[in-house]
């Protein structure tokens, strides 16, 4: 496209950027706070603290539980992952070889736990959980989870199924392939960039998931953010320093598998979730 | 026998067959899951802990303390989803121009990622009295004394606009690179300027992204949680509608009312998202989709 040269268009052009560039200035600062106060000693009035220090590191580590909250936040995300990925793959495979009387409706369905913001149809949900004793416990906090990570996987696997020639199906099955053997053998081994963003989107999604499993755990089944939410929330209990110590070890759980993810999708697809 | 296999045949034609039922553990999960607890939650709010069949609603309608929870929320979510969609616009228009979107696209996908947790723990260093925002304006002269972010609106606003934006943005950029850009080179042949191009032909071809856009964004900030909680002053100010259903729950645990407080959110976010749609159909009725070409 020809851009225009005008000075009134190349004003319009640089107070874009220059928004732009605030607003990505502000981000940078704000992550860098976290990262920098939980190195300091004492920051106080001052452009950067006294001093450096990794003890508080080892303050969150020894003193605050962090292994224990790091072991629950990987069964958790483990088991989403798993599961959802076993749930979710097949039903995304059906959905986009076959047309079935209820497809709509159940794409329909598929859609509404990404489109409900979580809080809303958390409460709800902890309710019944609650009621089924599940609620507090790890595969409570599993459960709730899966809820909007399912309908995801299946949303991102359709199209890459549809990208797959039929042909290549209908040839495993005239040498006799079963469905199981059609899967392993066959379509999962062609699916398996699209299985693995998908996977790994689920995988930072259910790190960073604080609604469901703040609503559903319990003390022993806190993740790596709830337990976050609640040391921000009990602020004065513990050191300021230590609490982001903390959020360096999230923001590094999270960051490390966005990055992964990162080069088997476009960042655009990890909004873009609803089609006219 | 053979009857069987007619049955079948009839069956798979219509597209059910064994592959088809690979899709009903996922159906029958988000059923026990997802639409199960909102009808329970909802036949659970008809049932008060004492009062009538709708002794919750009117009790949240009637207490100030409660119903003023929803003005709250829409005081926040509504500014916040309209800047950030109107910064999103321009700033998605030349975006798409870029040959490398992908770093930019990267760093703002962060503050998604990061959740509004780790946004709100930032912010309370970072907007604080003596944090780098502060001290920046006030080195350059701009300000005398620290502004007040914190345990107010602002902060809570801003929070907003930081895991908000980029949302809106990715999701505007989506829409807008999906415009086969020969429609836009096309006006420009004919002589449009580029506002003409933008008023006539993108504009119209973006409503309906535009809509959606909208949409997902006012009901990502009008359930607003943490960050309300640790950035604002959930006592007033920003006593927003999901900690009314919070407290409900989880501090004097009438699950009964919590679910009606949770109706009543869903409520709201349904007409605001209907009203949208509605507006958009009185406001622009036409073929225009902006598929690529």
């Amino acid at each position: 496209m020809q851009r225009e040269e005008t000075i009134g268009a190349k004003l319009w052009a640089s107070l874009v950027w220059l928004m732009v560039g605030l607003f990505v200035l502000n981000l940078v600062g704000l992550v860098a706070t976290v990262v920098v106060n939980s190195f300091g000693t004492r920051w106080f009035a001052t452009w950067l603290p006294a001093g450096f220090t990794p003890r508080w590191y080892a303050m969150a580590w020894n003193e605050f539980q962090l292994p224990a909250i790091l072991l629950v936040t990987m069964e958790v995300v483990g088991a989403v992952v798993l599961l959802s990925g076993l749930i979710g793959v097949p039903a995304a495979y059906a959905m986009a070889r076959r047309d079935f009387p209820g497809k709509k409706a159940a794409m329909l369905l598929f859609l509404l736990p990404l489109l409900v913001p979580p809080i809303t149809y958390g409460i709800p949900m902890a309710t019944v959980l609650y009621q089924l004793h599940l609620a507090g416990t790890l595969s409570g906090v599993i459960l709730a989870n899966l809820v909007p990570t399912v309908p995801f996987v299946i949303l991102i696997m359709i199209p890459f199924v549809e990208q797959i020639d039929p042909r290549i199906e209908a040839a495993a099955r005239v040498f006799g392939a079963s469905t199981l053997q059609l899967f392993t053998r066959v379509l999962v081994p062609l699916l398996t960039p699209g299985i693995l963003a998908a996977l790994l989107l689920v995988l930072v999604r259910t790190i960073a998931m604080f609604e469901l499993t703040f609503l559903t755990a319990g003390p022993d089944s806190q993740t790596l953010v709830v337990a976050l939410y609640y040391s921000v929330f009990a602020a004065g209990v513990r050191p300021g320093q230590s609490i982001d110590a903390m959020a360096v070890v999230y923001m590094i759980a999270t960051m490390v598998w966005l990055l992964i993810a990162l080069r088997f999708v476009n960042p655009t697809q990890i909004v873009t979730r609803a089609k006219k | 026998m053979s009857d069987r296999i007619g049955v079948r045949l009839r069956l798979a034609r219509r597209g059910m067959d064994g592959l088809t039922l690979l899709v009903l553990p996922a159906v029958l999960f988000i059923l026990a899951l997802f639409v199960y607890p909102f009808l329970y939650g909802l036949f659970l709010s008809f049932h008060p802990m004492k009062g009538g069949t709708f002794a919750n609603y009117i009790r949240f309608f009637s207490d100030p303390f409660l119903y003023e929870t929803i003005g709250t929320t829409l005081w926040l979510a509504v500014p916040v989803t309209i800047l950030n969609v109107v910064l999103s616009i321009p700033v998605a228009m030349r975006v798409r121009l870029l040959r490398r979107q992908k770093l930019l696209t990267t760093i703002l996908v962060v503050p998604i990622t990061l959740g509004t947790v780790l946004v709100a723990e930032g912010l309370l260093n970072y907007l604080g009295p003596r944090g780098w925002f502060n001290r920046v304006l006030m080195a350059a002269g701009i300000i005398d004394h620290p502004l007040m972010l914190l345990h107010n609106y602002w902060g809570v606003f801003l929070s907003l606009v930081i895991t908000g934006f980029p949302f809106t943005f990715l999701l505007t950029l989506s829409y807008v690179t999906g415009i086969d850009p020969s429609l836009e080179q096309a006006g420009a042949m004919l002589g449009a300027r580029a506002r003409a191009r933008f008023r006539h032909i993108l504009l119209p071809l973006l409503t309906p992204g535009l809509t959606i856009t909208l949409a997902l964004s006012f009901v990502q900030a009008f359930s607003v949680f943490p960050s309300a909680v640790l950035l604002g002053a959930p006592a007033g100010p920003t006593r927003v509608i999901s900690i009314a259903a919070y407290q409900a729950a989880y501090e004097q645990y009438d699950y009964s009312m919590a679910s009606a407080i949770a109706m009543i959110m869903a409520a709201v976010q349904v007409l605001i998202v209907v009203a949208l749609l509605v507006a958009k159909g009185i406001a622009y009725r036409g073929p225009a989709s902006g598929g690529k070409g």
